[in-house]
């Protein structure tokens, strides 16, 4: 069962002001019409009231002298007006009785003879006849009930304050019908055009207005499982209340972004660093007897049998346990070691040391290095990092590819940058890229980059990693040493 | 014609010997006639009356005035008062002034200065064929000083001893016999007295009117309502008056004028033409002094 409540907001807004539409026409039309018949109505009975009066004014002498001849004219005057100016307005008929209320004269002689008794052709008249108008009263007699077909208008006909007759005025309702229901036809066509105008322009209105919501809703599901990019979400932010909420929410999104991405290096550098503790810790059970056998090996070939087996034996595990050696002390990464200071040679031996590697791959190697003078940073454990990236960076990057080098100091930090057109390292490896024997590329023993990882953390520096298809670029942040030390 | 060589060698004088003299003593011109009109023909067309004044003054040579008055008593007491020269009347009352009053013309209707008195009814009225049949109905009267719109209906009344007021429920008065068809027309009353050259004439020019009512009767013939004089007026200019209507007929524009009167033209007339009227006249007076107490 669908509530009105669970309508989306798209189709609900949108509704209600089109429900606000329709019924402020429907509201409207018919107390504009009401309205229009009132006046229609007053400006008749003012309009009749003003004619009775000046007929009856000018009836009386008429009256006086018994001519009914001049009092017919009279009374014709406001008939001889063409139909259309009077606009269905007129009078049906006027009719004049005298003081014996007999009819004295009419614009209808042949309905209303003269000297006939009106109440016998006209039953609707006896209030008037039976009650005729105070002489003295401004406001003239109105009979209008709803089951005449007319209402009548009455003045009393008067000369020195003695009653000669009555006027009555009739109009006919049909017209007055007519005009209502012309009337009632344009607030109808009216209303219908005014919804046909207004009822799209609403509705679209409304869909604009309920749009922000609507999009704010659904990039607030996208939230789960994954949080979306703060590029991919498209919200207005206006200065409306909608519009700071937008900009809160994204503020809220680009907060639990940076937030997932700590717990993501966390969780990293914590498995990293348990890595790096079990590697230590083997390496360091394996070392020492890995020693002493070395060692008897050693002595062996000194003292030992000199047969040609057993010494083509013995090579065999001095060199097997040589590598293991080699692996482990690999895994074991020491910076404790006293050095001296980074500087510009350093940069020398490197580009040297990585030479061959360099023509062999026929990459294109470029050096940008903004120091001048020694950096207070072991130069071997630089060393070290910086040839590891170069050598991965070559071998990563295609044939004829190039391979960047920038080394530059900030006030806290040396900074060196190694970038390469090498192949792409999609996002969700970046996290294990620094796991020992993780090997991107089908050589090498996958330590490179776990060796500066270990040397990076002890010396208390950062790793960064960008890759896109057509670049790739490891920055390192390591933080320079109090000069004193 | 005098007065105008007079003024016109005057003028001449004066042009001679004062070139540059001022203008306030040149204009002396004729004092205009004046000529009243009453509804026994059609007065209520003012551009055909301009188009006849005007006639009436390049003939005459001299300014014309039309004086029309609501009644025919007010036109008749203007013209014994001397404030007028000349009226257009109904037979009666001029043979009631007789003394008074010079007649001067009388037009020709259908080549005879006679006319007829209609009763008429409304034409819904199918029934009615005699003024018996309206007794104790509503009568529509043109004017109390008419022939043809009150008196002879007033003396066939009289014959059987009765009285307009007392034989009908109502009676009023128009004040013109075009406005009595009017009445009748509209149903304002069952009958009325006309002059039948009016009603003729209405018929010729305005049918829809007149077919909406029907003659009942036709009244013996009277003398057609002439023009008279007062007795002020001079021989001179009653016979100059009397020779242009006399002569209408025989120029283009009178013979127009004629025909839009729906007359023949005018004869100078002779004042027994209106015995009958007298007669009815006093028939009507005896009968009414004798009804009085």
């Amino acid at each position: 069962m669908l509530h009105l409540k669970d309508i989306s907001l798209g189709y609900k807004i949108p509704l209600r002001v089109a429900i606000l539409v329709i019924v402020t026409a429907s509201v409207l039309a018919p107390v504009l019409v009401y309205r229009s018949i009132g006046n229609l109505r007053d400006n008749m009975i003012a309009n009749a009231d003003s004619l009775g009066h000046l007929i009856a004014d000018t009836l009386t002498e008429p009256i006086l002298h018994d001519d009914v001849w001049r009092a017919f004219e009279i009374i014709n005057i406001p008939f001889s007006i063409p139909q259309d100016q009077t606009r269905d307005q007129g009078a049906e008929y006027i009719l004049v009785l005298d003081a014996s209320n007999k009819v004295f004269v009419s614009t209808k002689p042949k309905r209303f003879p003269i000297l006939s008794d009106p109440l016998t052709i006209e039953p609707n008249l006896s209030p008037v006849v039976n009650n005729p108008p105070d002489l003295h009263a401004p406001e003239p007699v109105i009979i209008d009930t709803r089951q005449l077909s007319s209402f009548y208008l009455a003045t009393a006909i008067q000369s020195d304050g003695v009653r000669l007759g009555t006027l009555i005025v009739s109009y006919s309702k049909e017209p007055f019908e007519k005009r209502f229901y012309s009337l009632t036809k344009s607030a109808i066509m009216i209303t219908l055009l005014v919804l046909a105008v207004l009822l799209p322009f609403g509705v679209y209105w409304a869909r604009k207005m309920a749009a922000p919501l609507l999009q704010l809703s659904e990039t607030m599901n996208r939230i789960t499982p994954n949080l979306p990019e703060l590029d991919d979400i498209n919200l207005e932010e206006t200065k409306d209340e909608i519009g700071q909420l937008a900009k809160s929410f994204r503020t809220m999104l680009g907060e639990l972004k940076g937030k997932e991405q700590l717990q993501q290096q966390i969780i990293i550098s914590d498995r990293l660093a348990a890595i790096g503790r079990l590697a230590a810790g083997v390496a360091h059970e394996i070392n020492n007897p890995l020693g002493g056998m070395l060692n008897a090996i050693s002595t062996y070939k000194r003292h030992g049998i000199q047969d040609t087996l057993t010494l083509k034996t013995l090579s065999i595990l001095e060199r097997g346990l040589q590598q293991i050696k080699e692996t482990v002390a690999a895994l074991l990464v020491e910076t404790k070691t006293q050095t001296r200071s980074f500087d510009l040679n350093d940069v020398t031996d490197i580009c040297t040391l990585v030479q061959s590697d360099v023509s062999e791959k026929q990459v294109k190697l470029t050096c940008n290095i903004d120091i001048t003078k020694a950096q207070p940073v072991s130069s071997t454990l630089v060393r070290q990092i910086i040839i590891n990236l170069l050598l991965n960076a070559i071998h990563a990057t295609q044939s004829q590819g190039y391979v960047h080098l920038h080394i530059w100091c900030d006030s806290t930090d040396l900074c060196i940058e190694v970038s390469n057109d090498g192949s792409y390292i999609p996002k969700e490896k970046i996290s294990y890229l620094f796991e020992p024997f993780t090997s991107l590329n089908q050589g090498g023993n996958g330590l490179g980059l776990w060796v500066i990882y270990q040397i990076v953390q002890q010396l208390g520096g950062v790793i960064t990693v960008q890759s896109n298809h057509d670049d790739t670029r490891f920055t390192i942040q390591i933080p320079l040493q109090e000069p004193h030390e | 014609m005098p007065k105008l060589t007079k003024f016109l060698a005057i003028l001449f004088i004066l042009l001679s010997f004062t070139a540059n003299a001022s203008t306030d003593k040149q204009d002396l011109p004729l004092a205009p006639l004046r000529i009243g009109l009453t509804p026994v023909f059609l007065d209520d067309q003012a551009a055909f009356l301009n188009k006849w004044r005007d006639y009436l003054q390049h003939k005459l040579e001299r300014p014309v005035i039309f004086v029309q008055r609501g009644s025919y008593r007010e036109v008749v007491d203007l013209l014994r008062d001397g404030k007028l020269e000349f009226a257009w009347l109904c037979g009666y009352p001029y043979i009631r002034n007789k003394r008074q009053f010079h007649l001067v013309a009388v037009p020709l209707y259908q080549d005879e200065p006679v006319y007829h008195s209609y009763l008429i009814v409304p034409a819904t009225d199918t029934k009615t064929t005699s003024l018996a049949d309206l007794r104790g109905k509503v009568f529509a009267f043109s004017d109390p000083d008419s022939n043809s719109g009150y008196l002879y209906t007033a003396y066939l009344l009289a014959k059987q001893g009765a009285m307009p007021a007392t034989y009908f429920s109502k009676s009023f008065y128009t004040w013109s016999h075009r406005k009595v068809v009017e009445a009748i027309a509209a149903g304002l009353a069952q009958g009325g007295s006309v002059d039948g050259y009016v009603w003729d004439t209405l018929s010729r020019t305005h049918p829809e009117l007149t077919s909406r009512t029907r003659v009942v009767n036709e009244s013996p013939k009277f003398g057609f309502p002439p023009i008279v004089s007062s007795r002020s007026v001079s021989k001179h200019d009653i016979a100059s008056l009397q020779e242009v209507v006399t002569q209408m007929k025989y120029d283009k524009e009178g013979a127009y004028l004629l025909n839009e009167f729906n007359l023949n033209g005018f004869v100078p007339g002779n004042p027994h033409l209106f015995d009958s009227i007298s007669d009815m006249y006093h028939f009507v007076e005896q009968m009414r002094t004798h009804a009085a107490p």
